[in-house]
């Protein structure tokens, strides 16, 4: 996939275009550690970056230049700022540059350099640019659907652009197709929380409780809606704890030992005294062994904290 | 048992990780003893040979790693030091000089000669050199200019920019203190607010994430964990959740994922791994800390997912009194409510003498996931079976299994016990520092040099 229609990768010494320039090896000193043994067409294009960015000469071949670096090594963030500062000084199409982009997006999905370069360009473009941007990170989503870079600048969009409307139901397609998809319920959990339009945690929580409650069941042993609901509950660990919803699906999954946690029961108005929480760290250091010395030390700490 | 085709992406990869992993385990299990003790051997020939033949040239493929050649002599020279061996002298000179044309008229040290100065650049050419040791690497480093370049890149929300212009994260604020502290030019300038913005990165789930609202991610939990202990407002963060959820991190694998629900990941045997180096000493110096409910958990801190606003991975895809030994009187007096932690002070007045704790991640199945799932025997670790070596696999595989092999050990310079080491007890390598990750003696070389100047 060659985009690079301009120069058409034909050495930059043979073009009289570059003629007035003197390429400007890199300094790397008489014995380098870690030296690239460099293919010639990736030598020569730094060579002349080099110049150009010594002279900051800001022009439309310069800006041409950086394209043909970028190629070659898109990891390059000193090529990829002097590309903006080019971007600036000509007053440049940032929509073409957006459809650069996207058509180096797939082979770079995971590069920091060209997600960090587009927020700047989104970020000038404005609100006009928010559908398109949106999709374009649906695409990407729709091929590695955790990428990192991807979900950061999702939230970054909908936060300076917005476009809060559709992205519940963004996530809730995304669970549907792969409901231990974390990026998704941490999506969830973004949208929940800050979107304009829904009200807040509280206002949502009965709602998103019923969902993750259903999703807990369907596949208890996701671990995504048992964080998830946690952190519906942030800061408000007494409705958690006394909401009998939960502590019922909590219990659902155990069969074997519902009825021995049951038994531990103290009281009705005390759940969970120490006695059952120890109880329960006992059943766990055998019930998951790999996290044995955890399930130890988070029951020393309940005879600690019960003196 | 679900058909495979109704399974979801997320479980059919893990399957098939699953199943590459439990293969190795299998065929381990019925070999006779002796083949299995060679398994279970660290190929540290080997290892080295990879390693400082990568010192001394790389292929052309290497090019998408222009921009990042300080990174690869950490990976390499960090990796070299973890199995107790040494550099040429030559080659030591060398990369002094090379380090020196990557660092920045107006301080920093970039990706490679000419280049612009960036935050992960310099922490790894920072790291190299004081894994190098001695004067002459250590006073290549400009640190005015280095301090100057740190304050230009904080940004008003607290947190710092990885370059003119970059972008803003976890790793950037990880890197910039790192530098800062071990240097000794860390100031209430470079930590104004830093802590306010890791804050707000640590997410419902209890790890942390690179910006705020994003996943909660190993690599960003160990920086940013790190980083909150270095300036010293760690007990800001909800550790108890935090400790849970990298607990959840190790599969059955042994080894441990980046974010819940994703694959194993030999590189995150320190990312995460080191979480619990860090935790470890929170744990144990916490007892001169007071104590409301439990260690500070549920202290009424605001949750910072809920107060709205008050980015491989580790992958190529980073007061005077804080920076380093200033707290050495603190931990012997008893009387000190203040929650001051230096983590690497060894106080030599507590007769700790080989004191021990039991970690609270399982040590010996990470360590059989490095040896067997991550260690080519050829030279080199990587990431998962099927994947191939590289140098940033080989450096953080390797850091953490120092990590486990000292994980019983309260004070990190007493010798591990045999069975706290996988395979041959020759397996042990050297001690870390695990907030910087530089090996544990190379640090103290730096510490003294830089508080004398």
């Amino acid at each position: 996939m060659d985009s690079r229609e301009d120069d058409g990768g034909e050495p930059l010494s043979r073009m009289a275009e570059w003629r007035d320039v003197t390429p400007l090896p890199q300094d790397d000193g008489p014995n380098p550690v870690v030296p690239i043994a460099y293919k010639e067409e990736f030598r020569e294009t730094m060579d002349y970056f080099r110049a150009i960015y010594k002279a900051d000469e800001r022009s439309p071949r310069a800006l041409r230049l950086t394209r043909r670096a970028i190629h070659l090594n898109p990891g390059n963030y000193t090529v990829w700022h002097f590309r903006r500062l080019v971007l600036e000084a000509l007053n440049a199409d940032l929509d073409e540059e957006l459809d650069f982009l996207q058509r180096i997006a797939n082979s770079n999905s995971k590069n920091y350099q060209l997600w960090h370069h587009r927020r700047w360009v989104v970020d000038r473009l404005g609100a006009n640019a928010r559908a398109k941007e949106l999709n374009l990170i649906k695409k990407i989503l729709s091929i590695d659907a955790k990428n990192y870079h991807a979900w950061s600048h999702r939230q970054w969009v909908l936060q300076a652009l917005g476009g809060w409307e559709d992205e519940l139901d963004y996530c809730q397609q995304l669970l549907e197709e792969d409901i231990f998809n974390n990026s998704a319920w941490n999506q969830r959990y973004f949208v929940v929380t800050r979107s304009p339009y829904l009200g807040g945690l509280k206002a949502m929580r009965a709602s998103e409780v019923r969902y993750t409650v259903e999703a807990i069941l369907a596949n208890p042993n996701n671990e995504c809606p048992w964080r998830y609901l946690q952190g519906l509950y942030k800061d408000d660990i007494k409705a958690l704890v006394n909401d009998p919803e939960i502590s019922s699906v909590c219990l659902k999954p155990c069969h074997e030992f519902r009825d021995s946690v049951v038994a531990l029961r103290t009281s009705d108005t005390d759940p969970l005294g120490p006695d059952l929480s120890m109880a329960i760290c006992d059943i766990l250091e055998h019930v998951d062994s790999l996290r044995a010395s955890y399930w130890i030390w988070r029951k020393n700490k309940l005879s600690v904290a019960a003196v | 048992m679900e058909s495979f085709r109704s399974l979801t992406v997320t479980q059919r990869d893990q399957i098939l990780v699953e199943q590459q992993a439990f293969d190795i385990f299998k065929t381990f299990y019925n070999l006779p003893p002796s083949s299995q003790s060679f398994m279970l051997e660290l190929q540290r020939e080997n290892h080295v040979e990879y390693l400082t033949k990568g010192l001394t040239g790389l292929g052309p493929s290497f090019c998408v790693l222009d921009a990042n050649r300080p990174w690869i002599c950490y990976w390499i020279l960090h990796s070299i030091a973890l199995l107790d061996e040494f550099v040429d002298p030559e080659l030591e000179d060398n990369t002094i000089d090379f380090l020196s044309r990557c660092q920045g008229p107006n301080g920093g040290y970039a990706g490679g000669p000419g280049q612009m100065p960036h935050l992960a650049t310099t922490y790894a050419a920072v790291n190299s050199l004081v894994t190098l040791g001695g004067d002459k690497a250590l006073s290549s480093i400009n640190r005015e200019k280095l301090y100057m370049f740190l304050r230009q890149m904080k940004d008003a929300s607290g947190g710092f920019r990885m370059h003119d212009g970059g972008e803003i994260d976890v790793r950037a604020c990880y890197t910039a203190i790192s530098v800062a502290s071990l240097l000794n030019i860390l100031d209430d300038e470079l930590v104004q607010n830093v802590g306010n913005y890791i804050l707000s990165c640590q997410t419902y789930e209890g790890g942390i994430s690179g910006e705020p609202g994003s996943e909660a991610h190993g690599g960003y939990t160990f920086c940013g964990l790190a980083t909150m202990i270095l300036i010293n407002e760690v007990d800001r963060l909800d550790l108890s959740s935090l400790t849970d959820w990298v607990v959840f991190r190790q599969g059955v694998e042994g080894g441990f994922q980046g974010r819940t629900n994703k694959l194993v990941d030999g590189c995150y045997s320190f990312w995460q791994g080191g979480i619990f180096a860090l935790l470890k000493r929170l744990n144990s110096t916490k007892r001169v800390k007071p104590i409301p409910l439990g260690d500070g958990e549920g202290s009424g801190e605001e949750s910072p997912q809920t107060t709205a606003s008050s980015d491989a991975a580790g992958e190529e895809g980073l007061n005077e009194d804080l920076s380093l030994g200033g707290s050495h009187s603190e931990i012997g007096d008893q009387h000190n409510t203040s929650s001051q932690v230096n983590v690497i002070d060894i106080d030599h007045n507590h007769s700790k003498g080989h004191a021990n704790v039991e970690p609270l991640f399982n040590s010996l199945a990470l360590q059989q996931y490095i040896l067997l799932c991550s260690q080519e025997l050829n030279g080199g670790l990587r990431d998962k079976p099927g994947k191939s070596r590289d140098h940033y696999h080989t450096c953080y595989c390797l850091s953490g299994l120092s990590v486990c092999q000292r994980s019983w050990l309260e004070d990190e310079d007493s010798p591990p016990l045999p069975r706290a080491v996988l395979g041959p007890y020759s397996n042990l390598l050297e001690p870390i520092h695990p907030l910087y990750n530089v090996v544990l003696d190379r640090y103290w070389g730096a510490h003294e040099f830089f508080t004398k100047s």
